[in-house]
């Protein structure tokens, strides 16, 4: 008898259920995944529109589209891209230089009472940043650096550093003991175990860290908000200016906004191999 | 080419725990290809490591080539590991996994580049395999590369750490021998942890056996087989283990399955001397001969295991009703459930203390 495969031999009443199951899981896969989307697809729909078209409710899907709040967006957004590309990579350069020693002092060769270090780090993040802002204006004042690119550096490396150090050490006790050990018997000193061993081996670690400190300095609105005016203001302050007063200026809001996005979408999208390898990293052992 | 000595070392991990390595004294003669055999625990790894500089002396010395090394960092002792997981760097291609060493030494690259060929060499690895990173490799041509990066150093001492346990079982039997050739080739002290006696008995030129982190044995092979100092070495030498049973003593022998086997005097006298009623009787497999019902041991035959040129009995003692195993001719062996009865030489008994698990009179 000729083999029949075993998908031709299922019962009909089986094969039933088994395809509802499937196609219901499939529908709701979608219809989360699109309910997600829909803002984002809305806001970009939005950005297209001329701003009497923007404010409607139900929301207009059909429009003429036309580019003028993106030439609008261009026009006004050139000193705030700067800062904020300035603050956030000289911010996340300046977390990599200093978190990567702190790791090591945390997990390859602990120093003594590194529970202790680890844990002051994670205690400054418990700290609502409204609460701090009051003192952190009047250091900023007293130390003439109040609306200068300065302090958003300063302050993002900050705000960024403790989870960075945490993402790094767990990616350095990733490395087997093993492999450090050999580097040690082959002659390695420290500095060239980090280089040569460490750090080819957490790279994409480093990257997704890179990747978390980039987004959240990027799209940090309250310390630029209260610490800078216009020298140093960055983009949220800019797409916030959107909405004066005077009331909502949506369509331009929106189209700011989508600009403002595309940065951190790209970079997100060229890394994103190393950034799924760096998370999941962990996940297999 | 230098020899190792353990004098007294000891390491111990948790303040009231049993030492894991409890003042181990060893001697490795120069060239010598030492094996460290035991179960798991036993504190093989850790007296492997201790010779490394990878763990801290806690009492003794350790000794290489005269010279105390206790104190030396690992660097500095002119030795090579081969670990378990062979702990290849992963982002480096072959050549600069087995160069490494020689980098940090600050070999000329040209220098670097003709001894890890002459090592591929050594080791049969295509020359192709070189600017190959080590995910793209088979297992067996890992633990290779592993063990190039060790002869590339020129070492005087070789360290290897269960190096074929992540082999399969035929690549293991050929490796084994390649690395044993390659020792005798080198001529490099070398010292070799596993848990598999089979491994130690055809490496080493002497097996150290250990267990709870004392040497119980150090010997030839051939010595550790024929002459075990106690229990423990008699049962974890030689495959499948010893037959050991706890035996009542009569006047003449030891009594066992409906039968007496006579003793030595010597045996016989150290028995009494140590006023034991008991003691454990050892049998090898293969020293259980199958006597055609004219025996003095009878037994049911409860399993046989054909291993094509032998066949492996699991024999039901008469009397007792314990199990033992023997070791017969694969032809023909007995069927399970019949009556057997085996002859023994009274010379191929061991006999050992109950307690302390000494050999009596060895």
């Amino acid at each position: 008898m000729t083999a029949v495969p075993v998908r031709d031999r299922e019962p009909a009443a089986l094969r039933l259920r088994r395809m509802t199951g499937q196609v219901g899981w499939g529908v709701l896969a979608w219809v989360v995944g699109i309910a997600f989307f829909l803002p984002v697809l809305w806001m970009v729909l939005t950005a297209f529109k001329p701003e009497s078209a923007a404010q409607t409710w139900p929301p207009k899907f059909v429009f003429t589209p036309t580019l003028a709040q993106f030439r609008l967006v261009f026009s006004g957004w050139g000193p705030y891209v700067t800062h904020s590309l300035i603050a956030t990579t000289v911010s996340t350069v300046l977390v990599l230089a200093l978190a990567v020693p702190a790791a090591y002092a945390l997990s390859v060769h602990p120093v003594p009472r590194w529970r202790d270090g680890l844990f002051f780090f994670i205690s400054t993040k418990m700290l609502p940043i409204v609460a701090a802002i009051g003192p952190l204006y009047v250091l900023a004042l007293h130390a003439h650096l109040l609306d200068s690119i300065w302090v958003l550096i300063i302050l993002y490396t900050a705000m960024n550093l403790p989870l960075a150090i945490w993402m790094i050490r767990s990616f350095m006790l990733e490395v087997p003991k093993e492999m450090l050990e050999a580097a040690e018997l082959d002659g390695a000193g420290r500095v060239r175990e980090m280089t040569e061993v460490i750090m080819p081996v957490i790279s994409p670690g480093l990257v997704s860290t890179a990747l978390i400190c980039v987004i959240f300095a990027w799209n940090e609105l309250f310390l630029a908000l209260n610490l800078t005016v216009t020298n140093a203001a960055t983009l949220p302050m800019f797409l916030i200016s959107s909405v004066p007063q005077e009331g909502l200026y949506l369509a331009h809001l929106s189209a700011a906004a989508t600009v403002a996005s595309i940065p951190v979408i790209l970079v997100g999208w060229i890394a994103q191999r190393s950034l799924v390898r760096g998370l999941s990293m962990g996940a297999i052992k | 080419m230098a020899g190792v000595k353990f004098v007294s070392a000891s390491r111990v991990y948790a303040k009231d725990a049993p030492p894991a390595v409890d003042a181990l004294d060893l001697d490795v003669k120069d060239g010598e290809f030492m094996v460290l055999v035991g179960p798991s625990g036993s504190g093989k790894t850790t007296a492997l490591r201790m010779l490394a500089g990878l763990e801290p002396l806690d009492g003794g010395r350790v000794e290489i080539g005269e010279k105390d090394v206790t104190f030396v960092p690992p660097k500095d002792r002119d030795i090579a590991m081969v670990f378990q997981n062979y702990a290849l760097y992963p982002s480096k291609t072959v050549a600069e996994n087995m160069g490494f060493a020689l980098k940090m030494q600050g070999v000329h690259k040209d220098e670097r580049a003709r001894r890890v060929r002459e090592a591929a060499r050594l080791l049969d690895l295509d020359e192709k395999l070189l600017d190959r990173k080590p995910k793209a490799l088979s297992g067996g041509q890992r633990q290779r590369v592993a063990m190039g990066r060790a002869i590339v150093r020129e070492p005087r001492v070789f360290l290897m750490d269960e190096p074929l346990s992540n082999l399969d079982a035929k690549l293991r039997v050929q490796t084994r021998s390649q690395i044993a050739e390659l020792q005798r080739r080198l001529g490099i002290t070398t010292v070799y942890v596993t848990h598999d006696q089979v491994e130690a008995m055809t490496m080493g030129h002497r097996v150290a056996v250990l267990a709870g982190g004392h040497l119980q044995q150090c010997d030839t092979p051939r010595q550790l087989y024929d002459n075990p100092v106690n229990q423990f070495v008699a049962g974890f030498i030689g495959s499948p283990s010893m037959n050991l049973q706890t035996v009542p003593l009569t006047e003449s022998g030891a009594r066992i399955a409906g039968t007496v086997i006579p003793l030595p005097t010597a045996v016989r006298t150290a028995a009494s001397q140590a006023g034991l009623r008991e003691i454990v009787l050892g049998i090898r497999p293969e020293h259980l001969h199958l006597a055609d019902g004219r025996g003095d041991l009878a037994g049911d035959v409860m399993l046989v295991e054909e291993l094509g040129a032998d066949a492996l009995l699991h024999v039901r003692l008469a009397e007792s009703g314990n199990l033992i195993v023997a070791r017969t001719e694969g032809r023909k062996p007995p069927p399970p459930g019949q009556q057997v009865t085996f002859r023994v030489q009274p010379d191929d008994v061991f006999a050992f203390h109950p307690e302390t698990g000494a050999r009596l009179a060895g």
